[in-house]
């Protein structure tokens, strides 16, 4: 590696890898391309086995990108060539209430009021993820098919033990494992947060009549319904209710199911049919308590799990990944420690306040939205015609939603590292 | 130490008590920390550019002979020597050197540190391609002996790095009463506002020393950002300077 000089006075002096990443997900994947891009050797160490993970069989599940998270997907190379890539033309924010059709004040979100194009792009779990794993192989990502068992960190790096019984010694562990992350809790790191008694159902549905584009979002007492576009008249429904009424929903066959769905959905996209498996996601918020460890960074939903009521998760991830890929790779140009503590702190710093301003405003939302209290109700029909009315005001929710808003780093600006 | 110190012994004593803490980004030199990546953007970028040097490749300063003066625990030298330049690093103040040796060590790094002047490596005959001279003329008391001994200490060609603290009402403000009495950054008499130079000051000094000034910039502290950054138009406070030694010397 590029600092062995001088005496081997520490074994420890050999680095297998530079950066070592706990979990291949989506995060774990992005991050690895990004680190590949910055210029260090990239292990990633996952359990299950990539050809599982890259299976593309249809499951339903879709991601809403802002357009800051496809300029860093396409700055990592994945964007093109990727499949079945649906641009959000529009977003319709609507007021309802089950059985009495929207109120008369909704909020119209409109690409034309943006110059930077679509608003979105809605993206299928099944393109994404094998798009993500070749670009991985290609970019020269070391796999390892093992969990991380174990690690100690010192003054220059980490030592890794991982399930197949090997060690790593790389100068950064990265945990991309989720919200129950092993990297975090061996670091010693606790979480906080709060169920909200909600259970997101997830589907996806084709409909007769073409959706143009357009992501509906309906907020009702049980919860906010999503409806978002996919490639041909199909389109991915995400919707909460409360945790055991969920339970129920989620029991029934499909045909049941969509006797559920169909008074929610409406009939402005014509006759809809089930198309692909169903998921349930339990609602709530959870943020690691710091960021960072020594030789330690948390990515993603290790560091924070948000309600997916706006499709901020995997946004926020790639956001995690740009901002944690540039600050290391500009302590790299610098010669810094990459690892160490004041630069590690600049991640942390950089996404804390982000992540808690997130966290804040989509809990707010929420609780405002699923509340049938007819003030309420009064004060956010009112509100939502006032963002409606404001040019101003409905273009900085445009462009925040799109994910144009605060300190993007450099990926998300669609520029290279 | 036999040759003749332009370092004054009571800043050398102040910079003792200092020295444990270097490596604590949260500690003592928890300013220079944050300013560190500032400098080194500028420090590398200058380097890389004079020496027609990618900083994208690994090692970039191979080949390039680095005299880091004032190297307290090795906040410079490090990121010198993991680029690839071979550093010394020389300091006054004794107690820094095995505090900036042990750290080397335990990041792998080799990197020559030695109590030492500048002006005792010039009389050894000691030349690099480029040095290091951070936040130091301040503290000296003869600040163009210091310099000329930079000159000597260049190959012809060769660049320094020359940052210190201007000398008007802000800077006293900023350093002085904000930074030592206001903030706690730095031990209060860290500084003597008295010694702080301005950057013609300085520049007339580095021409007096046979140097070429090429570049100057400011280091802007954001108080909203709590972050430091280079500006091209206020020097005010921070500020920061190249030279190179020409190929001939011509007489000022």
């Amino acid at each position: 590696m590029d600092n062995a000089g001088g005496p081997a006075i520490f074994t420890c002096m050999t680095f297998d890898t530079d950066i070592l990443i706990a979990g291949g997900g989506l995060n774990g994947l992005s991050m690895a391309l990004a680190a590949r891009q910055g210029g260090f050797a990239v292990t990633l160490a996952d359990p299950q086995p990539a050809t599982a993970r890259g299976d593309d069989g249809f499951d339903g599940r879709s991601y809403a990108l802002a357009i800051s998270s496809q300029r860093a997907l396409d700055a990592l190379g994945v964007w093109k060539g990727l499949d079945a890539v649906q641009p959000i033309l529009g977003i319709k924010v609507t007021d309802g209430r089950a059985g009495e059709g929207p109120s008369p004040l909704m909020l119209v979100f409109d690409h034309a009021e943006i110059e930077e194009g679509p608003m979105g792009f809605m993206v299928e779990d099944r393109h994404l993820r094998p798009a993500l794993l070749r670009a991985a192989e290609a970019a020269g990502v070391e796999q390892v098919e093992a969990g991380v068992e174990a690690f100690e960190a010192d003054g220059s790096g980490v030592t890794v033990h991982l399930s197949d019984g090997t060690s790593r010694r790389a100068r950064l562990l990265v945990g991309c494992d989720g919200k129950a992350s092993r990297v975090a809790s061996l670091s010693g790191i606790k979480r906080s947060g709060w169920g909200y008694g909600q259970t997101a159902l997830v589907c996806a549905v084709s409909h007769a009549k073409p959706h143009e584009g357009v992501a509906h979002q309906f907020f009702m007492p049980p919860g906010p319904l999503a409806i978002l576009p996919l490639s041909g008249n199909r389109s991915s429904i995400v919707w909460s209710e409360q945790e055991q009424r969920a339970a129920e929903i989620q029991a029934m066959d499909d045909e049941a199911y969509l006797g559920v769905l169909r008074p929610r959905f409406g009939s402005f996209l014509g006759d809809i049919s089930l198309s692909g498996a169903r998921f349930t996601y339990p609602l709530g918020l959870s943020l690691a308590d710091r960021f960072i460890a020594p030789r330690v960074a948390l990515v993603g939903d290790a560091a924070h799990v948000v309600h997916p009521i706006a499709g901020q998760g995997l946004n926020a991830g790639l956001k995690d990944v740009a901002a944690l890929a540039e600050v290391l790779t500009d302590a790299r140009r610098r010669g810094e420690d990459i690892a160490g503590p004041q630069v590690l702190e600049r991640y942390a710093a950089w996404r804390r306040f982000d992540v808690a301003a997130l966290a804040a405003a989509t809990d707010a939302f929420n609780r405002l939205f699923s509340n049938d209290n007819p003030l309420l109700r009064a004060a956010r029909d009112i509100g939502l015609g006032i963002a409606n009315a404001v040019p101003v005001l409905r273009r900085g929710l445009i462009r925040e939603a799109a994910g144009l808003t605060g300190d993007l780093p450099r990926l998300m600006r669609g520029r290279p590292l | 130490m036999s040759h003749a110190s332009t370092i004054d012994a009571a800043e050398i004593d102040k910079f003792q008590a200092m020295a444990a803490e270097w490596w604590d980004p949260n500690g003592k030199f928890k300013p220079l920390h944050m300013l560190n990546p500032c400098r080194l953007d500028y420090i590398t970028a200058q380097i890389a550019a004079e020496f027609g040097r990618d900083l994208n490749a690994p090692r970039p300063f191979d080949g390039l002979r680095l005299l880091d003066i004032g190297c307290g625990g090795g906040l410079l030298s490090e990121p010198m020597a993991r680029l690839g330049a071979t550093v010394v690093g020389a300091d006054a103040a004794e107690r820094n050197i095995p505090v900036a040796q042990v750290h080397a060590r335990e990041q792998g790094l080799d990197i020559d540190y030695r109590h030492t002047t500048a002006e005792a490596l010039a009389a050894e005959g000691e030349v690099f391609d480029a040095v290091l001279n951070m936040e130091v003329v301040e503290h000296v008391a003869d600040p163009l002996a210091y310099l000329t001994a930079c000159h000597d200490l260049l190959k012809p060609g060769g660049l320094m790095v020359c940052s210190t603290i201007n000398r008007n009402p802000k800077s006293f403000a900023m350093a002085i009463v904000g930074a030592e009495v206001v903030m706690r950054w730095l031990p209060r008499g860290t500084h003597d506002w008295n010694k702080f130079i301005t950057p013609d000051e300085l520049y007339d000094l580095l021409r007096r020393a046979a140097l070429d000034p090429v570049d100057r910039k400011g280091f802007v502290f954001n108080p909203l950002f709590w972050s430091w950054s280079l500006s091209d138009r206020d020097l005010s406070v921070n500020y920061v300077t190249t030279s190179l030694r020409p190929e001939s010397r011509t007489e000022p």
